[in-house]
């Protein structure tokens, strides 16, 4: 049975469609996300009270004056690491209560450029709020950064968001198939992952396996290597060799955006068979 | 002619887990189910909650796979050419929330129609177009958030039409909407199936009167089985040599206990209770048993306050085929 009757209006398909969604998906995001001035709060003077607290703590027992430059990096990190938590691990439970999950279903498009678009859009808005904590950070506590290779510096952290954010796809198709509470996951995963990722203190003094374990989280490694090439002595207290971070970063990030796709086609497979993702409170 | 919808002994079961693995239970929410839509119908499937029309819809719109049977929407199988299907279909749901609050009634439908495929410059014409029509231009650069429920529902609508589908699903359009917003979203369905000979619309619903009022045909399901399809008129028309009345009596208490049901030509009675007073809502097999019926009330001891013969509806069809009014039969499956 072929059908006979077009849509009359002009709509386009392939690749085109594919970068309407992304950008209309992120567009929320960027867009969206800006309105609500509670972020200022939340993803800026909370952040900074934790800086301010292991500054402090650090200059009180006279640790090297470069701890202070890793806690300022670590705390602008950790604007990603809730952007990914909690607006992309578990951004397709929320859809699906909202009754978006079922529209993007029917939509002749790609899930997985919708979870491209959540992830492009979120780092864009992590961006922003990171660059503040760093120049707040850096001109509250007097911080200088040494860049030893500008090149390398963009790959890692251009690997580190690929890596995190695909993570973030993956664990997205995973929340909304592991539990119906997915915050408690994400509260769950959220003060642990300040600790094993070494956002306040240098990897290395975890111990070799630990920190190894702790890699699987991408901003582990990817913080590691931005702080060995950002400050002078970042190398004497880094985990390993900056080339071999990036290749564990890349490798991570294939990992993860493979993992991602597979999910997502498992997920939706599930919705279609089962019937149960799709519901909304309704 | 490709017909918009066809279903072909269509059938799904919900496997509900109970606490332990062995206590699995089935539900037959669709039980064979043969339709047939044609383009440029407005048809509708009318039934209690839980009859099974919102599975028929997610099967429809590729949400969910079938136990049993085929489905076909505009030609492609639903099982098959799902991604086909999508090009060609969109679905609105009465009381849905969907879009984001923090973004603006334009923006929530921008983005919609980025899914879609539809080039920026026509979606914003269309946005335009689209919410002056059902009178919500004045509160396009609105955040979504600060609508109230009609408006929201009334810019639901708006992006199911924004991409002009062939066939459009709508599921409970008009739930939770005042009689006004109502009335103005029906009457731009309509307009809208009107205005192109090739556009369909399946619309499922449990209100009587929008099931008469715009489809061109009517599915009554109930337990997931079709009862009956035909056009409205038909529908009634079979009642039409029965005589229907609704009498207003003093409050009956211990009604069970009256044998209504037992009078030679009662066909079916449904018996409410108001402040006050009762409603008995009675099919009769002719005018003549009315004669029984108030003999009986007198015996009994009932007062009539009102009693109105009155025209066939929608509602007195479902009685009839099955032996309960809607609301009866949600009560029982509940």
């Amino acid at each position: 049975m072929n059908a006979v009757i077009q849509t009359k209006i002009k709509k386009n398909t392939g690749w085109k469609l594919y970068l309407q969604t992304v950008i209309g998906r992120a567009y929320p995001r960027v867009i969206g996300q800006q309105r609500e001035k509670s972020w200022i709060f939340f993803e800026l003077f909370m952040p900074m009270l934790a800086i301010c607290a292991y500054v402090f703590v650090y200059r009180a027992i006279g640790a090297p004056e470069e701890y202070i430059g890793f806690v300022v990096v670590g705390g602008a990190m950790t604007a990603f690491w809730l952007n990914v938590l909690w607006s992309m691990s578990s951004q397709l439970y929320w859809e699906k209560e909202q009754g978006n999950l079922s529209l993007y279903i029917i939509a002749p498009n790609s899930m997985m450029a919708i979870l491209l678009g959540m992830a492009l859009g979120g780092l864009f808005a992590s961006l922003l709020r990171a660059i503040v904590i760093i120049l707040l950070g850096s001109l509250l506590f007097n911080v200088t950064f040494t860049v030893s290779n500008f090149l390398q510096l963009f790959i890692v952290f251009t690997l580190t968001m690929i890596a995190l954010y695909g993570m973030g796809m993956m664990t997205s198709s995973m929340f909304l198939l592991l539990s119906r509470e997915a915050w408690h996951l994400a509260s769950l995963a959220q003060e642990p992952v300040y600790l094993i990722s070494g956002f306040y203190f240098p990897i290395k003094y975890l111990g070799f396996w630990l920190a190894i374990g702790a890699s699987i989280i991408p901003l582990t490694l990817g913080l590691d290597a931005m702080r060995q090439l950002v400050f002078p002595s970042g190398a004497t207290l880094g985990f390993l060799t900056v080339p071999v971070e990036i290749a564990i970063l890349l490798m991570l990030s294939v990992l993860f955006l493979i993992g991602a796709y597979l999910l997502l086609r498992y997920m939706e497979k599930l919705a279609i068979q089962e019937g149960r993702l799709t519901e909304n409170r309704r | 002619m490709i017909n918009a919808i066809q279903t072909e002994n269509l059938g799904r079961i919900y496997k509900i887990r109970g606490n332990k693995k062995s206590e699995e239970k089935q539900l037959i929410a669709l039980n064979d189910v043969n339709l047939e839509v044609q383009p440029g119908e407005l048809f509708g499937l009318l039934g209690p909650n839980g009859a099974g029309k919102t599975t028929l819809i997610k099967i429809l719109t590729t949400l969910l796979a079938p136990t049993t049977g085929k489905a076909f929407v505009a030609g492609f199988d639903v099982s098959r050419d799902a991604n086909k299907i999508r090009q060609r279909i969109n679905m609105v749901s009465g009381g849905e929330t969907s879009g984001y609050g923090l973004l603006t009634v334009r923006e929530n439908l921008w983005m919609f129609t980025q899914f879609y495929g539809i080039p920026s410059k026509l979606a914003n014409q269309r946005i335009k177009e689209l919410l002056e029509i059902v009178g919500l231009a004045d509160r396009m650069n609105y955040k979504s958030s600060d609508l109230s429920t009609g408006l929201r529902q009334k810019m639901n609508i708006v992006r199911g039409f924004m991409t002009d589908p062939q066939v459009l699903f709508l599921d409970e359009p008009t739930l939770g909407l005042d009689v006004g917003a109502s009335r103005e979203v029906r009457h731009f369905i309509r307009g809208w199936v009107d205005h192109d000979p090739t556009r369909t619309i399946l619309l499922t619903t449990h209100y009587m009167v929008e099931a008469d009022e715009l489809c061109d045909r009517v599915a009554i399901i109930n337990k997931g089985r079709v009862l009956a399809i035909d056009t409205p008129e038909n529908l009634k028309r079979s009642l039409q040599r029965e005589a229907i009345y609704r009498i207003e009596v003093s409050p009956l208490n211990g009604a069970g206990s009256i044998p209504f049901e037992n009078l030679s030509g009662m066909h079916k009675i449904v018996h409410t209770e108001q402040d006050g007073f009762s409603v008995l809502e009675m099919i009769l097999e002719s005018d003549d048993t009315l004669s029984s019926v108030i003999n009986l009330m007198t015996k009994e001891n009932i007062h009539i306050l009102n009693l109105q013969k009155r025209e066939p509806t929608l509602e007195d069809v479902f009685v009839q085929l099955v032996g309960r009014s809607m609301e009866e039969e949600e009560q029982v499956s509940e």
